[in-house]
């Protein structure tokens, strides 16, 4: 494989899978809206109910 | 009956239901075949930079319009643009976001019923000791439907029957259904997708043979990755790669609209669409090119690669490949191979089914029972043709005419509404409204001006296709006076048959010119079909306004 074609695909998956993994850790880690929210299962959770 | 009746069970959830809409068999047969035909290396730079400048941009402008509808108990697009816009004509425009779902998943349950039956066939061992020709001559023989492989009469009719019952049925359940198959399918399809990638990464020169001594996947790969620059002044190129990201993300369709339709106003739209987005581009782009391709190259050489690169390498190919790896490896490699397809096919062909269930729903107060159902029937009704005359090349009529006329044709007037009739500033609002990403603002400017542009190139360069995709040459001519001529893939001269009326000028042959002629009628068959769904879809439209001007619902 030619060099240059081996830097492109490097840095091409390797940008595509780091931008993925990134916008998924900011889904997973950015913390819910208050209730009610878009989102039917998190409706008990006692903590999260608007007062 | 306006109330919004279901919610999406989690946020990964709906991303999960969003990717699978996106990911489809494209992601893996389309795309390298696209990047094949168009230069390989070359293909990749244009691809990339219409994903920003075109593929976000519309993710953006279908989450925040469909998230806008849902506000006022609209879930499809008709009714969602009708509440975005004065007069009364843009619920008609609205009639894409339906139709081209059907006309759509119509015959993509077909290619998933291919999927389900391959998977069988790979269990139980149907393609060990067949020759490459005997593995291709099986799909012929499987596409006959008056032949059948399993004894079962009428096999691929009636796998393409259950493949549909089974939508129906999942979308029955509402979103819950569609948010289940997202969660196991998407998973195991990424996994499915890795084991096979590292097999096509790893194969090198271990694949060549006696018949084919200079096979080796590195060249595969080397081919699909070295970059072209001077690609950049190809509109041949550019059309190709705006094109395959429009098919890749499934934008201008109007599921993404329906499924963003159940999203609150104050709920985050931007990063959901943006992770969806690329995790469909992962898919595509670190999956879908290392897998075919160079597990091909590695076998059967390059050369033949280049020849042959095509939607049936799929399943024409592939399970001949397989069973270079033995027996027991065959079978793992075509239960994940033909797996992984029915996986991001049926994740997207669900996604076509909500929007006529949610209109009905909406529209006229119908269970989510019945309106699944009555989109299993019609579906049915509008897809048998494709499988009964898939030969006579009924099954991609549909294709051009749904599910690639349609997509661009709906995608360039929902952004010219969202940008410039709804307005810019409006949009804007909308898609930061909750935002958990702060999105660059150059987005306002690409979504106004530039998103527009290029969908008006595509738009365009469909029906105004230059003779033999060579522009530049066209331009010549063109600018010496000599007028600009057209190609047989060209919308207008689609409309007119040109490219099967010059074969018949071309032959003396009259078993050929019967055949030929037969092409025409089934193709003006399945437009006859085709247009009537379009009309069937626009007239319940004009019903719901009727009932909604009884009601007083109507908006001016």
């Amino acid at each position: 494989m030619k060099t240059a074609a081996l830097i492109t695909m490097i840095l091409t998956l390797g940008i595509v899978t780091i931008i993925t993994l990134y916008f998924f850790y900011r889904v997973l880690t950015t913390p819910p809206k208050e209730e009610p929210d878009s989102y039917s299962e998190n409706d008990d959770v006692e903590e999260r109910q608007h007062d | 009956m306006t109330q919004k009746a279901e919610s999406w069970g989690t946020r990964m959830g709906l991303i999960l239901a969003m990717a699978g809409n996106a990911v489809g068999l494209g992601n893996f047969l389309r795309f390298p075949v696209q990047a094949v035909q168009n230069g390989g290396g070359a293909f990749i730079i244009p691809y990339l930079i219409s994903f920003l400048l075109m593929g976000i941009p519309l993710l953006f402008i279908e989450w925040s319009t469909g998230r806008y509808g849902g506000k006022f108990g609209n879930h499809s697009t008709p009714y969602i643009f009708d509440s975005m816009t004065k007069g009364r004509a843009w619920k008609y425009i609205g009639v894409f976001g339906i139709f081209t779902n059907i006309a759509v998943a119509s015959y993509y349950c077909y290619i998933e019923s291919w999927t389900m039956s391959y998977v069988y066939h790979s269990l139980i061992g149907t393609f060990e000791g067949m020759s490459q020709s005997q593995v291709a001559g099986f799909f012929n023989t499987y596409v006959d439907v008056a032949s059948s492989s399993t004894g079962i009469p009428y096999e691929s009719v009636v796998f393409y029957i259950v493949v549909l019952v089974l939508n129906t049925f999942i979308l029955s359940k509402g979103l819950g259904g569609i948010e289940k198959v997202a969660k196991i399918g998407m998973p195991l399809l990424i996994l499915f997708g890795i084991v096979l990638a590292i097999r096509g990464l790893t194969l090198g020169t271990s694949g060549a043979s006696d018949l084919f001594p200079s096979a080796n996947a590195w060249d595969g790969l080397n081919f699909l990755w070295t970059p072209q620059f001077d690609s950049l002044s190809n509109p041949k190129v550019w059309l190709a790669a705006a094109g395959q990201i429009f098919f890749t993300l499934s934008v201008g369709m109007g599921t993404i609209h329906c499924y963003a339709a159940y999203i609150k106003p104050k709920d985050d739209i931007a990063l959901n669409a943006a992770s969806a987005g690329f995790m469909n581009e992962f898919v595509e782009v670190v999956l879908g090119g290392a897998i075919v391709i160079p597990i091909a190259a590695g076998y059967l050489g390059l050369d033949w690669v280049l020849e042959n690169a095509g939607f049936g390498m799929a399943f024409q190919t592939m399970p001949y490949l397989f069973q270079q790896w033995g027996t027991i490896l065959a079978v793992f490699a075509g239960l994940f191979w033909f797996g992984l397809l029915f996986f991001a096919g049926i994740t997207s062909s669900l996604a076509m089914g909500t929007p006529w269930v949610s209109f009905m729903k909406d529209e006229f107060g119908w269970s989510n029972n019945k309106s699944a159902w009555s989109f299993g029937l019609i579906t049915l009704i509008v897809g048998l043709p494709t499988v009964i005359f898939y030969q006579q090349g009924v099954f991609d009529e549909y294709d051009y005419w749904g599910g690639t006329v349609g997509l661009v044709t709906f995608a360039l007037f929902e952004t010219i509404m969202f940008s410039w009739i709804f307005g810019i500033d409006k949009g804007w609002r909308e898609i930061n409204l909750g935002a958990d990403i702060k999105i660059p603002t150059i987005y306002k400017f690409i979504i106004k001006y530039i998103t527009p542009l290029m969908l008006l190139f595509v738009f365009l360069g469909s029906i105004f296709t230059p003779q033999g995709n060579d522009w530049t040459g066209n331009f010549s001519s063109l600018f010496s006076g000599n007028g600009w001529n057209l190609d047989n893939a060209s919308i207008i001269k689609q409309i007119t048959h040109a490219g099967i009326k010059e074969k018949i000028a071309m032959t003396t042959d009259i078993n050929l010119i019967a055949e030929l002629e037969d092409k025409i009628f089934y193709a003006n068959l399945a437009r006859i079909i085709l247009i009537s769904l379009f009309a069937y879809i626009g007239f319940m439209v004009y019903f719901a306004f009727l009932k909604r001007s009884k009601e007083g619902r109507v908006t001016i």
